[in-house]
Formats: C-alpha cells, sequence, structure tokens
C-alpha cells in the first residue's frame, strides 16, 4: 500500500494542479477565465424567483369534449344509427342509443381502427374508454389520453410561457417542464416577481364579439361583465375574430383622444374577415372580450379593410404594454396556477453567500488546527489532503457548472468535518499495528490494509443517503445531496491517492525513526 | 480501557424511555410543521427604523385579516419572519407592501417571500417521508448484504433510535420542521449507520481472532479500540456543524442544529444499542463462522 510508482506521482500531481487550476477559475472575472465555466449561484445566494405553474386542463377537457360530441354525431348519422340525449357531464360524454345498436357502437369504440378513437399501439390504449351504464353510455378519457392530452397543452403551454417571460426580457430564465402539467420558471435576479406573475396569470384568450340586441340569456348568447366588475352585456357566442389572428400588438398614445391605447395588425385571413364583418355592421356595437371579460365595446363607425385597429379601455402606459405583450405572444391553451413561489432578494442572497463563507473558512480552520494538534506531522499530511479535496470538490463543480446552494455550502462545510474520517480511521490503525509491530513500514501497509473495509462501508452508507436526496429533493436541498455526494469521492481520492502518498514518502524517508505517529 | 459495557442495561432504560417520551411527544404535540409542508406565505422583512418591533408589527398585520399570523425577530432586532396560512389569495402579498408601507412608511425591505400552496405542501410531505423510508430501507438492504441479521437489526435501532429522538426533541422544543430538516435527518441516518459500521466491523474482527472472549466483553473492547477514532471524527463534525450554526447564518440554524443534535445521538446510540443488541442476541464465533462457510 506504500509503493508509489514514479508515473503514479506525476498523475496523481498534475490532476491536483489541474484541479485547482480550475477551481481558481471561479475567482476571475469573466474576461480573465481560463476556461468558460464556473459554478452557477442558486437563486437562494443570487437571489431570484422560483414560480411553479400548474395548468388547469379542465377547459381543454371540456373543449375537447364538445368536439368529440359533434364528431360522434356526424359519424353515427353516416352509419345511420341515432345517438341521443348526447351532452357532457363531470368531464365525461353521455349519450344513448337505441338496443339493437348498441353493441355495434361499443365495438365501434373499441376497435382498433376506430375513426372516432384512435388508439395508441405504443401504449395498447385508446384515447376513450366507452362504458356500458345500461340505459346510457359514457364516454371518457383513458389515462393514455389524458397523458397525451396534458403533455400537449404542457408543450403549447410552455411555449407561450417562455415567449412571455423573454418579451420582459429577464436574465437567463430557466423555464421547464415537471411532470406532465406543471412548468416551473427560474428568474434569476428578479426580487419582485409582481409582473411576471400578473403576466402568467392571464391566458390572454382575445375575441372579437358582436354585443347582442336581444337583452336576454338566450341560445348563443351570454352574459359577461366589464373589466370594472360592474357593468354588464350581452355578448353574442359567435367569435368574429381571435387573438390567432393577430400579427402584431404595440402600446400607443392615441393622439385624437390622448389616451393610450393598444394597436393591432391583423394578418390576411384577419383581415378580411374584419373587413367584412365591420363593413356590414356599421352602427353595432363591437366586443373585445379578453378572458371571459370585455375590455370594451366601441361602436363601429366605419369599415376597417386594412386589418389595422386599436383597443382602447382606459389603460394606463402599463397595462397597455402589458396587454400588447400577452396578445403578441399568445393565449394560453389553460388557466395557469402559481401552486409555489419561492423569492429572494439579492442582499439576503448575498449575505447567505458572506455567512456561508465566514462558517466554512472558520469551521475548515477549527478542524484543520485541531488535527494539527492531535497527529503533527501525519496532522499536515490530513490538512494538505483536506485542501486539496476542497479544491477537487469546487474543481468538479465547476466542471460540471453545478449549482450551488446554501445547504450545498453547509454540505461542503460538512464534507470538511466528515473527509477527516478516513484518515483518522487509517491512523488509529497504524497506531494499533504499531504496538505489535516494529516495523514501520509493515504496520503502515497493514494499517491501510485493515481500515479499508471500514472506511469504504463508511463512504457508501453516507453516499446512498445522498444519492436518496439527489432524486427526492428539491431545489436547495439537491445542491446539498450534490456538494455531499461528490464530496464523498473527491474524499475517497484525497485520501487514497494524496495523502498516502504523502504518507508514504515520509514513512520511507524516516521509517528507521520510533514512534513516528 | 474504559467499561462501556457496565452500562449497557442503564441506558439501554434510558435508550427505551427516550423513544417513549418521544413518540409521546409526536403523537400528542406533534411537530411544527414549516410551510414547506403546512402551506401558506413566509416573508422575511429588514426594517430601516428600529422603532418598529414585533408587538407593533403583529398589531398592523392582525388588523388584515390574515388568521393566524406569527411575527418574529430572525437572527437581529431589525429583521422579521412573518408566517401565516394563506387561503389562496394571489395578491396577499401586495396588500401587505401596500398596508406596511401606509402604516410605517417606507421602510421595509422584502428579503425573502415564500408561497407553498396546499398541493405543494403535501407532495413535498409525502416525498420528504418517502425519502427518509426509502434511505432506511436501503441502510437496511446494504447492512444486511455486509453483515448477518444480527448486526443489521443492531444498526436499524440504531438508526430508528436517532431519527426518532432528534424529531422528539424537536418537537419538544417546537422547532419548524422544513425542507432542511429532512435533509439533515436523511444525513443523520448516514452518518449514524457509518459509526455504527465502522464499530461493527472491528466487533466481526475480534470475532474471529479470539473465540473464547464472550460478546459482553468483546462488544466493549471493540468500542474501546475504535472509541479514538469515533470521538475525533464526532469532534471534527461537530466543529463544522457548530461553525455553521454559529456563522452560516439564521436559514442554516435549524439544518445544524438538527445535524448536532444527530451526531450526537448518533455516536451515543453506535455505542449503546448498535453493541447491546449484538450482546442480548448473544451473538458468538460461531453466527459470523457460518456466514463465512457459505460464501
Amino acid at each position: 500500500m506504500l509503493y508509489f510508482s514514479k508515473l503514479r506521482i506525476i498523475l496523481i500531481s498534475l490532476i491536483c494542479i489541474f484541479f485547482i487550476f480550475i477551481a481558481s477559475n471561479n475567482l476571475f472575472s469573466p474576461n480573465n477565465r481560463f476556461i468558460e465555466k464556473k459554478i452557477n449561484l442558486g437563486l437562494d445566494l443570487q437571489g431570484g424567483s422560483y414560480l411553479l405553474l400548474e395548468i388547469d386542463n379542465s377547459p381543454v377537457i371540456d373543449q375537447k369534449l364538445q368536439n368529440t360530441t359533434s364528431l360522434i354525431k356526424t359519424f353515427f348519422k353516416s352509419k345511420n344509427i341515432k345517438i341521443g340525449n348526447l351532452n357532457i357531464k363531470n368531464q365525461k360524454i353521455i349519450f344513448t342509443v337505441e338496443d339493437q345498436f348498441k353493441k355495434n357502437v361499443i365495438d365501434e369504440f373499441n376497435d382498433e381502427n376506430s375513426e372516432i378513437n384512435p388508439y395508441y399501439p405504443r401504449f395498447k390504449s385508446h384515447k376513450f374508454d366507452i362504458k356500458d351504464l345500461g340505459n346510457s353510455l359514457e364516454l371518457s378519457f383513458s389515462n393514455q389520453g389524458l397523458v397525451e392530452l396534458k403533455t400537449s397543452s404542457q408543450d403549447q403551454a410552455l411555449e407561450i410561457v417562455r415567449r412571455r417571460i423573454d418579451e420582459i426580457g429577464t436574465n437567463e430564465p430557466n423555464i421547464l417542464k415537471r411532470g406532465n402539467d406543471r412548468i416551473l420558471v427560474e428568474l434569476p435576479g428578479l426580487d419582485d416577481p409582481k409582473r411576471i406573475k400578473s403576466l402568467l396569470g392571464k391566458t390572454a384568450n382575445l375575441t372579437f364579439r358582436f354585443v347582442s340586441n336581444n337583452n336576454e340569456d338566450s341560445f348563443g348568447v351570454e352574459k359577461l361583465k366589464y373589466e370594472n366588475d360592474l357593468d354588464e352585456d350581452f355578448v353574442s357566442k359567435r367569435i368574429i375574430l381571435s387573438g390567432d389572428n393577430l400579427l402584431d400588438a404595440q402600446p400607443r398614445m392615441d393622439n385624437q383622444t390622448n389616451e393610450t391605447v393598444v394597436s393591432f395588425t391583423l394578418d390576411r385571413v384577419g383581415a378580411k374577415r374584419f373587413g367584412k364583418a365591420t363593413s356590414v355592421n356599421i352602427g353595432r356595437q363591437l366586443a373585445i372580450v379578453l378572458d371571459g371579460k370585455i375590455i370594451s365595446a366601441p361602436v363601429i363607425r366605419d369599415t376597417i379593410p386594412s386589418g389595422n385597429g386599436q383597443i382602447s379601455g382606459g389603460f394606463t402606459f402599463q397595462s397597455a404594454t402589458d396587454l400588447a405583450l400577452l396578445l403578441r405572444s399568445g393565449a394560453l391553451p389553460a388557466p395557469l396556477e402559481i401552486i409555489e413561489e419561492r423569492t429572494v432578494g439579492p442582499d439576503l442572497g448575498q449575505d447567505s453567500i458572506n455567512a456561508g463563507m465566514i462558517a466554512l473558512i472558520i469551521g475548515f480552520l477549527l478542524v484543520i488546527v485541531f488535527i494539527f494538534i492531535k497527529y503533527k506531522i501525519f496532522g499536515l499530511i490530513t490538512n494538505t489532503a483536506l485542501v486539496l479535496n476542497l479544491f477537487l470538490l469546487i474543481g468538479i463543480l465547476t466542471i460540471f457548472e453545478a449549482t450551488l446552494t446554501l445547504p450545498g455550502i453547509a454540505g461542503i462545510i460538512l464534507t470538511v468535518g466528515m473527509a477527516v474520517d478516513a484518515n483518522v480511521l487509517i491512523f488509529e490503525r497504524i497506531k494499533e499495528e504499531l504496538k505489535n509491530e516494529k516495523n514501520n513500514l509493515i504496520a503502515f501497509d497493514s494499517g491501510y490494509t485493515k481500515s479499508r473495509t471500514a472506511i469504504l462501508d463508511a463512504n457508501i452508507t453516507t453516499l446512498l443517503a445522498a444519492i436518496i436526496l439527489f432524486f427526492m429533493g428539491s431545489g436547495p436541498i439537491k445542491g446539498f445531496s450534490l456538494t455531499l455526494g461528490i464530496g464523498i469521492f473527491t474524499t475517497l481520492f484525497s485520501v487514497y491517492f494524496i495523502a498516502r502518498l504523502l504518507t508514504a514518502l515520509y514513512v520511507s524517508k524516516n521509517k528507521e525513526k520510533e514512534e513516528l505517529i | 480501557m474504559i467499561a462501556f459495557n457496565k452500562y449497557y442495561n442503564k441506558f439501554n432504560i434510558l435508550s427505551i424511555s427516550l423513544v417513549v417520551i418521544s413518540l409521546f411527544f409526536l403523537v400528542f404535540k406533534g411537530l411544527n410543521f414549516g410551510i414547506d409542508f403546512k402551506g401558506g406565505t413566509l416573508i422575511e422583512l429588514r426594517s430601516n427604523d428600529n422603532k418598529i418591533n414585533v408587538t407593533s408589527l403583529r398589531d398592523n398585520l392582525k388588523q388584515m385579516n390574515l388568521g393566524d399570523v406569527s411575527v418574529k425577530n430572525f437572527g437581529n432586532e431589525t429583521d422579521f419572519l412573518i408566517k401565516f396560512e394563506n387561503d389562496n389569495n394571489k395578491n396577499i402579498i401586495e396588500e401587505i407592501k401596500i398596508n406596511l408601507d401606509k402604516s410605517f412608511g417606507n421602510n421595509f425591505n422584502f428579503r425573502r417571500v415564500e408561497n407553498v400552496g396546499p398541493k405543494v405542501s403535501a407532495e413535498l410531505l409525502k416525498s420528504g417521508i418517502i425519502a427518509i423510508s426509502v434511505a432506511l430501507f436501503l441502510m437496511l438492504i446494504y447492512i444486511w448484504i455486509r453483515f448477518e441479521w444480527q448486526f443489521s437489526l443492531g444498526a436499524i435501532l440504531a438508526l430508528f433510535h436517532d431519527v426518532i429522538v432528534t424529531l422528539g426533541l424537536f418537537s419538544l422544543l417546537g422547532l419548524e420542521i422544513n425542507l432542511s430538516i429532512i435533509a439533515a435527518v436523511l444525513t443523520i441516518v448516514g452518518y449514524s449507520m457509518n459509526d455504527t459500521v465502522v464499530i461493527f466491523d472491528r466487533v466481526r474482527e475480534n470475532l474471529r481472532k479470539y473465540s473464547d472472549i464472550k460478546i459482553f466483553e468483546l462488544t466493549n473492547i471493540s468500542i474501546n479500540e475504535t472509541l479514538s477514532r469515533t470521538l475525533i471524527t464526532s469532534i471534527t463534525t461537530l466543529l463544522a456543524l457548530l461553525s455553521i450554526f454559529f456563522f452560516g447564518g439564521e436559514i442554516l440554524k435549524g439544518f445544524s442544529l438538527a445535524m448536532i443534535f444527530g451526531v450526537v445521538f448518533g455516536t451515543y446510540s453506535s455505542i449503546y444499542i448498535a453493541n447491546t443488541v449484538l450482546v442480548r442476541l448473544n451473538v458468538s464465533q460461531k453466527t459470523i463462522l457460518k456466514e463465512d462457510e457459505k460464501v
């Protein structure tokens, strides 16, 4: 255990120098770095906002079921099967069919080549499940169908969220999927997420619809509130134009009224439709509806053929800017709810870094002094290995561009405290061996050999705990398990290569000395 | 040589009492779950005006009908921690900001805001419990592979003791349980196991070496042989943890405190629980030789 070939010594030294190089890279300003990599600071250290959004898919499910009902109707009509009492309840389609056709209908839904109930061979599942309730049939999304729907609305929502956040222009946002109905947004450096929250809280479903003349809640007409929550109007359900037809939207000052408005440009299809609708409906009120509320309902005075228009509605410059932004980035497929929010101000982040560093330095010094007093020259060797261990750990974190969190710093400090354990085990074992063995070299050698299983066991148990934390934990806790876990490997390296090499060099020079340790 | 084995019985009684008392507290007093596990809102404030104190802040917030509001100093006189259950008011933080600015002037800096919905907190609690259970289970498997079942039982009892007593102490002192405490508990599990395994390793080695020494004596010899290592490692780990506790800032206080408890209990349990199980199960050279033959 004490023999090192020349090649090995050179290799170990090179590895150490390499990691010292990489680790110290973090100390330099971006322009003076040797390599592009550095440790990223977690949101709890650099300040910023963490938002977890959940997609409420129920409107999407209702919408898809609505589409399916009309599909079912036409499909079976073509087969001369009459579907009756078709309606949607609790996200299920319920309908009746004459008894003689019941089997045909059920078979049609369970057919792998079914036109109305797509089959996913990969999952061995249909989109919908059909159930016979006796006097009626019930159609609902299968598990796989639901997953399919959720994944697709998550993809769309992610895109829209990204566009909205990019429009605001925050620093290096991190937008990720979580599960199949959540989106995680990390916004470094943002200490007040108020504006982002309000922008993400809106679906931004824009429609242009005519205000209805007959003032009752009849079919095809609905009662909608204005933004001020006081006034109401009856609005046709027929959509003249929707946000999908928008090419651009910008906040603007209207020179005539001195009011802030949002001007928009429509695409070709939209412009044509808008032109036609405005030409034949002069004098009628056109309601501009956003997320189920009327922004304004101006009277059409003239045909608008150009596809350019403007929305007024008592905006401030800020609210006009936000509305324009929402319209430019498009509507979310479903509403989002913020189910978790964590925001740390930059000054608290800096305080945490300072406190963490002070704790690291003090903890490090305490351990080093204690070990030196305890083991003298071998304490020096252990301490050298400990310092290099720290460089290795930080170096590896740098290479992987890992994210350092406050618990992560705690993990590093804890590693410092526990890293000496292996060397202590070895040295204590050597002391025992020396009681029966006069030859220093043999005693050292067997000390290393005999302590090996205990050291491996001890480190594997800690590693197991770190791995579980890594997979179960979230955010900052992941940072802790990462430093703790990598710390175990760097510790083993520093003990078995660095400290052992130094020990070997020292012992072979002083092998005749008595009371070596 | 210290006669640890003289006190095996006394400390076993102590440990059992501690576990029973801890369970009693856990069942009847419960744990003080933070917003990570209970849901709600947390705000860390710093004021520029040192006339503002906990009482004036609390009185002011009480008028906002936030329900059960807790206001505490956090680290020093001008830092405050406000916690309350949030029944889904999305603009609550804005409202508090406006209200505080109105009442105290523009004197507050919102240093940290956390808002955890009921769904997320329930999930975090579940995954925390799963994480600890999986950790205990994996440790059991690991030690079962490495040692004979008597050793596994000893190590696992020691682990349960450490986790239960640490949580019991948290319950007794009313300290907050949040995500970082789960991390601490898992690290304690690793540490306690580590400590136990080192002594067990020596017990097994000695069992092979001496066929005529009874396990009662043998465990004592093994504990003494590994004692200096046990102490040195505990001391260096505690030095690191104390440094985090005193200098690492308020946020890490709970975490480092849990770890400090855990290291102390872990060291104690490796000596007085893990080993006494071996004694009570009357482990002898035969126990490990049988296993050796199989291999």
